[in-house]
């Protein structure tokens, strides 16, 4: 009875202990992810003396509507032949005769072209009703997939060459780690300078080394460049962090390892393929976890660098959001990219861990 | 413990006694904070206002402009807005219609001989006024238009648009500038349907059709609008004006170091460009691209807010402020426009033979105001992204069809902003 209490007492003084970090992560974490589970089926406002209302899910409708027009060749209206222009090429309804005001296909009033193919003489046209949020769903996948091997193998690379007892060793590690310490608002600011059109330093340095050749590009200003750029920027800017988690990686491989493959004669492929990596597995697993989730949330460098621009090239998910929620005060599209990218970024992950999963056979 | 807390509480009635005698206090927010001169301006004028009665005792809050608008909405939430509030012009219908605002009960013949553009009204009433003006002037200079034959325009008789392209191709046919003419595409945000928009106005198209503020659809996207898209677009595909990627500081002294041989710049920067080029400098009006020459109008202004207990007091500060000395005094201090003929005519930079006497006249002659309704931020996010991707070479009617759509969308989602 009386340790019975005792025990009773210490539960009581253990939540008491731990009340002030989970009454923070509660308001602070908790709260606003139901919230925007909550908002995403309203229409909330930032500013408005109008009440909350339920819509269902036609936020997500918006966002993700999808359709396919099939653009058939215009024919003469009285022969019913394939009309054609002075060149000698088809001419085609515009999409915008077919999405705007045409009471004959309702469901798609107001979508706009994504991309087309050719099939045939006809032109299929993928719409959407939120171009984009398309666009920044791709991009965003571009992101992730070019940044997760490359960031995670430059980083696995680093780890290895510092991994050695060398004079001055440290003070390559200062050096990779120094652009993670950095607030990633500055860096961004920094590469702005760099990436700049005319007088920029990589513009310079490029031109330096080919001899006055290469002809300055406006790397953030370009469509086709501005993504890589950003991609660029952001491996160099994280590549420090993952380096120090592989490198703790290594130090926990046993050194009796590699003395036992060097009395076996195994060469240096041989120690990297059959001890390091072995021994890395668990390490990879969660660099390329914390990678992928880290480059879905790509946000800062976007809105320092282009905003978005130029024509949609780097729209990202969450930049839609906070541009969508918090710049055009529609709290509930925000939300509703919210919920969008949690169901992503989880749905990934399961795959991530299934994939990686231990095998008992 | 319990000495402690009655000591307090002692405290605290002698604190409510002694209030309960002085004047009632009114805190005012204000968006300048880290300006010097222009704090210096607004706590003499409040000095005088809590002098010259023992009603009330004006109480002075800033805060930086970047962070003014949230910490508003913020308090507005949490229900501790001050009783004086400061807001931008075309952002005072959104908080009007939110009921962050009461429409003011100044005596109207305080801003009677006012410009428009200061004077706020949403939905008939007064909401807010403000103590100047902005303008916008096409700056160059004299000797570089003769140089290349080009009339210089007046406010009367003002470039039209094929007379202002003309100009910006013999300018750029001399091959001494790197672009003729600096639209400013570095200033993102506000800069863009300000500076902007009366472009698209002139041309006879509009941000949102203004017979109601129910749609964008015919007015952002339609022929007169596609006509402005078109040209804009060619300004950039021509190499006549830097993009979107142009540097802050080549926006900042481009046109002083013969970069650039024209300028669409406000009246905030036009003393720095009276001192660097003296009399060679010359402030030119909007080009007419048909339906009259046009620039932005409103600045900042003062404003009541609804939750205030003393809106009687509030409002007698802002009709203490609209006295025509302030008005000057914020002329001379930070350069702006000073809305009356009177302040004007005292000012150091507005008097006839001024320096800046020309932006009055601009500001008299082609003010248009932003759209007036609650959803203009949302509108002019809309229009900023627009106009840049068309200066990206996106298509020009899809992407004027894509902004009047979630223009339009955006009115309906709120029920047309009508409570």
């Amino acid at each position: 009875m009386q340790s019975g209490k005792k025990n009773q007492n210490s539960e009581a003084t253990g939540w008491l202990m731990a009340f002030p970090a989970t009454a923070i992560i509660g308001l602070f974490i908790i709260v606003p992810f139901l919230l925007g589970f909550y908002f995403a089926f309203t229409n909330q406002r930032f500013i408005s003396p109008n009440p909350t209302e339920y819509v269902g899910t036609s936020n997500f409708h918006q966002l993700l509507d999808l359709g396919v027009l099939t653009l058939e060749p215009e024919r003469d209206t009285a022969t019913q032949e394939i009309k054609k222009d002075a060149a000698g090429a088809l001419t085609y309804p515009t999409v915008r005769s077919l999405t705007r005001n045409n009471p004959d296909m309702p469901y798609f009033n107001g979508m706009r072209e994504w991309f087309s193919w050719h099939s045939g003489d006809n032109i299929k046209v993928v719409v959407a009703r939120d171009v984009v949020f398309m666009k920044a769903i791709v991009n965003t996948f571009i992101f992730v997939l070019v940044v997760a091997p490359l960031q995670g193998g430059i980083a696995l690379l680093l780890a290895l060459m510092i991994n050695q007892k060398l004079p001055g060793i440290n003070f390559f590690r200062t050096i990779y780690f120094m652009p993670v310490v950095v607030s990633i608002v500055v860096v961004s600011l920094l590469w702005r300078f760099i990436y700049s059109g005319d007088n920029g330093l990589l513009n310079a340095l490029l031109g330096f080394f080919t001899f006055g050749a290469f002809k300055p590009v406006d790397w953030l200003g370009n469509p086709a460049t501005a993504l890589p750029s950003i991609i660029a920027m952001s491996i160099w800017q994280a590549v420090g962090f993952h380096m120090v988690i592989w490198l703790s990686g290594l130090q926990t491989i046993p050194v009796s390892l590699y003395e036992a493959s060097d009395i076996e004669g195994a060469t240096s492929w041989q120690k990297f393929r059959f001890v390091t990596w072995p021994g890395l597995r668990n390490t990879a697993i969660l660099v390329l976890v914390v990678i992928t989730m880290q480059a879905f949330t790509l946000f800062s460098q976007v809105a320092v660098m282009t905003q978005g621009g130029p024509v949609d090239s780097t729209q990202t998910i969450v930049f839609q959001a906070v541009q969508r929620g918090y710049a055009k005060q529609d709290i509930a599209t925000g939300s509703a990219i919210s919920v969008i990218l949690f169901a992503l970024v989880i749905t990934i992950s399961l795959i991530q861990r299934y994939l990686t999963r231990e095998s008992n056979t | 413990m319990k000495k402690l807390i009655f000591g307090g509480m002692m405290m605290a009635s002698l604190m409510a006694s002694t209030v309960a005698y002085a004047a009632t206090d009114l805190t005012m927010w204000y968006h300048g904070a880290g300006n010097d001169v222009e704090k210096k301006i607004v706590m003499g004028l409040i000095e005088d206002f809590n002098k010259s009665q023992a009603d009330f005792a004006v109480k002075l809050e800033q805060f930086p402009q970047a962070a003014y608008n949230d910490s508003v909405t913020a308090a507005a939430v949490a229900g501790k807005l001050p009783d004086i509030l400061d807001v931008d012009g075309p952002v005072m219908p959104s908080w009007a219609w939110a009921g962050y605002m009461a429409p003011l009960t100044v005596d109207p013949a305080a801003y009677a001989k006012f410009l428009p553009g200061p004077i706020g009204k949403y939905n008939g009433k007064v909401y807010s006024v403000g103590l100047w003006d902005a303008a916008v002037a096409l700056v160059g200079r004299k000797s570089v238009l003769e140089a290349n034959g080009i009339r210089i325009p007046t406010v009367d008789k003002p470039w039209t648009g094929e007379e202002f392209d003309a100009a910006l191709l013999k300018i750029q046919a001399s091959g001494k500038f790197e672009y003729p003419f600096d639209l400013g595409m570095a200033w993102k945000g506000e800069w863009y349907p300000y500076a902007f928009s009366p472009f698209l106005q002139s041309f006879g198209g509009d941000i949102v059709n203004r017979d109601g503020y129910k749609t964008a659809d015919g007015t952002l996207n339609g022929a007169e609008a596609v006509k402005f898209g078109k040209w804009w677009q060619s300004l950039f595909t021509r190499k006549l004006v830097p993009g979107t990627s142009q540097s802050p500081a080549d926006r900042d002294t481009g046109l002083a170091s013969g970069k650039y041989a024209l300028s669409w710049n406000g009246n905030w920067a036009a003393l720095g460009m009276v001192d660097k080029f003296k009399d060679d400098v010359v402030f030119m009006p909007a080009p007419d691209f048909g339906k009259g020459p046009k620039i932005g109008a409103a600045s900042w202004q003062f404003g009541v807010s609804a939750a205030s207990k003393h809106q009687d007091g509030a409002n007698k500060f802002i009709q203490f402020a609209l006295q025509d000395k302030y008005l000057t005094q914020f002329s001379d201090g930070i350069g702006l426009i000073p809305p009356t003929p009177e302040s004007a005519a005292a000012s150091n930079n507005y008097k006839a033979g001024g320096p800046m006497e020309v932006f009055f006249g601009l500001s008299k002659a082609q003010a248009t105001l932003r759209p007036v309704y609650p959803g203009y931020p949302v509108a002019a996010k809309v229009f900023e992204k627009a106009l840049s991707d068309l200066a990206n070479g996106s298509e020009v009617q899809a992407t004027l069809d894509a902004a009047a759509d979630e223009i339009t969308k955006d009115i309906e989602k709120n029920k047309n902003y009508t409570k």
